[in-house]
């Protein structure tokens, strides 16, 4: 088994007195691809944002590649290897497609600080956003604003963007959330196709017992904050904590 | 040409029309529009032009709101006003001020942004303002320094000033003296401020400026660290509109509190930034240029108009010329309610 590529150890978050997350401890190993489940409010989403930067820990540490990340700035996260995609939309609405991904690159190039070039001279972050597009297959709308897509189209962008970003650790939270029943495959072929690469490590949050069963490689628990199930899916969905935590009502649904 | 424009086309004909026409006149102002109170509207609004396109890559670009603007704008004119005045009348002086000046804006905005930035933009609004009173009373204050109140008559190298003569010679019927000279160095000046901020929003900084504004939260996610964008932004909005504070102290060849820091003045920036549309740069041609001949011959022209309908009722003293900042404020509220995203946004045909 390789080197985990992301670990927290006794991840804490309070919020006045109640705690969000509470004491988690978890390794994440790059070619796996990990589903975190557990019912609305268990703290899936301040887990992830507590791993991506945008809440500071309470208590714990959040090491990425074998560097404590747990008190860097989400960009300085985002340089040394970690992707996020949130939940609700999260793009930059006025800008074109392109823009919106062309912006990707360049910030993983670090081209940021550059005054005195054009921005559309620098041709190669325009063609590697392009292909990009290519491959989640939105070359048509590259010219449009982000505002005038259908929330599928801007759930792909996201995707798009995560692509473009190149991390070492992809962070998904319910990607498909919203899509209709006709969109959601594309996306789940798209974090399928991330998977297939060896290196990547992804997390990806997710509701949905069909989407986990045929991605998920792995399934860890939260309620209360707490990890109280960790292991392959078929084990972690017959344990009885799962079945009496959040998992029954689910699974005899699907 | 576009390399000069640094890829950014106007996108609309008539914009292109106008921002030709506007280049042209400002060019040629000494000869096409004689006399020495049109000169000082040309410089005026040259001037203005990098002023509030300073203030434009700020506001628009960065979705910095500040009220210190003028502040920096007076660093530059007093920065050159007190260099003169201790070193002595030499280009040298000159250079050395503007230099001084601009780069105390810089540390200024810096600090500012540093201190104030990371917290939340209300706060920066808020500090900007703060700052700016304590910066206004502290010339007003310190006389000995700053000529207080009064300000400070700057003198100038010679070949600057209206005694001076180029040649002997009639250029186009106009004597070619010092004042046009001056001119020209405020044109050229504002000239290339003008091209290098148009140079730096469409830089990938300034690709990075849109995205923060859009969106501070995503930009931080994909990896750009918004604070120091933001800081950065600052500092070069704060010493671009110092040197243009320095251009201004060279033209009128005086600095006081009243045409350099006062509110007034920064309340007449974000009112052509938002006539002549944010975010655009352009708009800061348009709207200054609009803007400028509004304050300075609307009251004529209301004149004139009073005066021909002297026969009718009401209307002689509505278009009364004491009344042109009313008529101003009416123009104001009927461009913004028909141009929301300004007169370059409205041109462009977006929305």
């Amino acid at each position: 088994m390789s080197q985990p590529s992301l670990v927290t150890r006794d991840l804490t978050v309070r919020f006045g007195g109640h705690v969000a997350v509470d004491h988690v401890s978890c390794a994440f190993t790059p070619g796996e691809l990990t589903a975190i489940v557990g019912p609305n409010g268990a703290g899936k989403t301040t887990y992830f944002n507590l791993i991506s930067g945008q809440i500071r820990a309470s208590e714990g540490r959040v090491e990425l590649m074998g560097q404590d990340i747990t008190r860097l700035a989400p960009s300085a996260r985002t340089e040394a290897g970690l992707g996020r995609a949130f939940q609700l939309t999260n793009l930059f609405p006025r800008l074109t497609v392109l823009e919106n991904v062309r912006l990707v690159v360049q910030a993983r190039e670090r081209r940021g600080f550059n005054l005195w070039t054009m921005a559309m001279g620098h041709r190669d972050l325009i063609a590697e956003a392009e292909a990009v597009l290519e491959r989640v297959r939105l070359t048509a709308q590259r010219d449009q604003t982000v505002s005038a897509l259908s929330h599928g189209d801007q759930r792909k962008l996201e995707v798009a963007a995560m692509i473009a970003l190149k991390p070492r650790v992809f962070m998904f939270d319910e990607p498909t959330a919203g899509m209709s029943v006709e969109e959601a495959p594309v996306i789940l072929d798209l974090i399928a196709g991330i998977k297939a690469d060896p290196a990547a490590t992804v997390l990806l949050v997710e509701h949905k017992m069909d989407v986990i069963r045929s991605l998920a490689d792995r399934i860890i628990v939260l309620h209360n904050g707490a990890l109280v199930a960790d292991g392959p899916p078929a084990e972690v969905m017959a344990s009885a904590v799962v079945q009496e935590a959040y998992l029954g009502k689910e699974l005899t649904d699907v | 040409m576009m390399r000069i424009l640094s890829g950014d086309s106007p996108k609309s004909a008539l914009l292109a029309v106008l921002l030709v026409a506007i280049l042209l006149s400002l060019a040629f102002a000494p000869f096409l529009f004689p006399g020495s109170r049109s000169l000082e509207t040309a410089a005026r609004i040259c001037i203005f032009i990098v002023l509030v396109a300073s203030y434009d890559l700020l506001l628009g670009y960065g979705g910095i709101v500040s009220f210190a603007h003028t502040m920096f704008f007076g660093m530059g004119a007093y920065g050159l006003a007190i260099a003169t005045d201790r070193i002595g009348t030499s280009y040298g002086a000159l250079i050395l001020g503007a230099l001084a000046g601009t780069a105390v804006a810089g540390v200024v905005a810096l600090l500012t942004a540093l201190l104030s930035l990371r917290v939340r933009a209300i706060f920066f609004a808020m500090i900007t303002l703060a700052i700016a009173s304590a910066v206004a009373v502290l010339v007003s204050q310190l006389s000995g320094f700053t000529g207080g109140e009064d300000g400070m008559n700057i003198r100038i190298p010679r070949e600057l000033t209206p005694a001076f003569r180029l040649f002997d010679a009639e250029v186009l019927g106009q004597r070619i003296n010092g004042k046009v000279v001056n001119y020209y160095l405020v044109f050229a000046g504002s000239l290339i401020l003008f091209l290098t901020m148009l140079r730096i929003v469409n830089s990938p900084f300034g690709r990075v400026l849109l995205a923060i504004r859009e969106n501070a939260f995503r930009a931080e996610a994909i990896g750009y660290r918004v604070v120091y964008y933001r800081a950065l932004a600052t500092c070069l909005s704060a010493m671009i509109a110092a040197l243009a504070g320095a251009l201004f102290a060279i033209w009128l060849r005086y600095v006081g509190p009243a045409t350099t820091l006062g509110m007034e003045i920064m309340m007449d920036i974000l009112l052509i930034v938002v006539i002549g549309g944010m975010g655009t740069m352009y708009g800061a041609v348009v709207g200054t240029t609009i803007f400028v001949l509004a304050q300075n011959y609307l009251k004529s022209l209301m004149g004139g108009l009073s005066e021909a309908t002297a026969g009718l009722p009401l209307i002689p003293d509505l278009l009364n010329p004491d009344r042109w900042l009313l008529w101003l404020g009416v123009l104001f509220i009927l461009s913004v309610y028909f141009f929301p995203t300004g007169i370059v946004g409205r041109l462009r045909g977006t929305r």
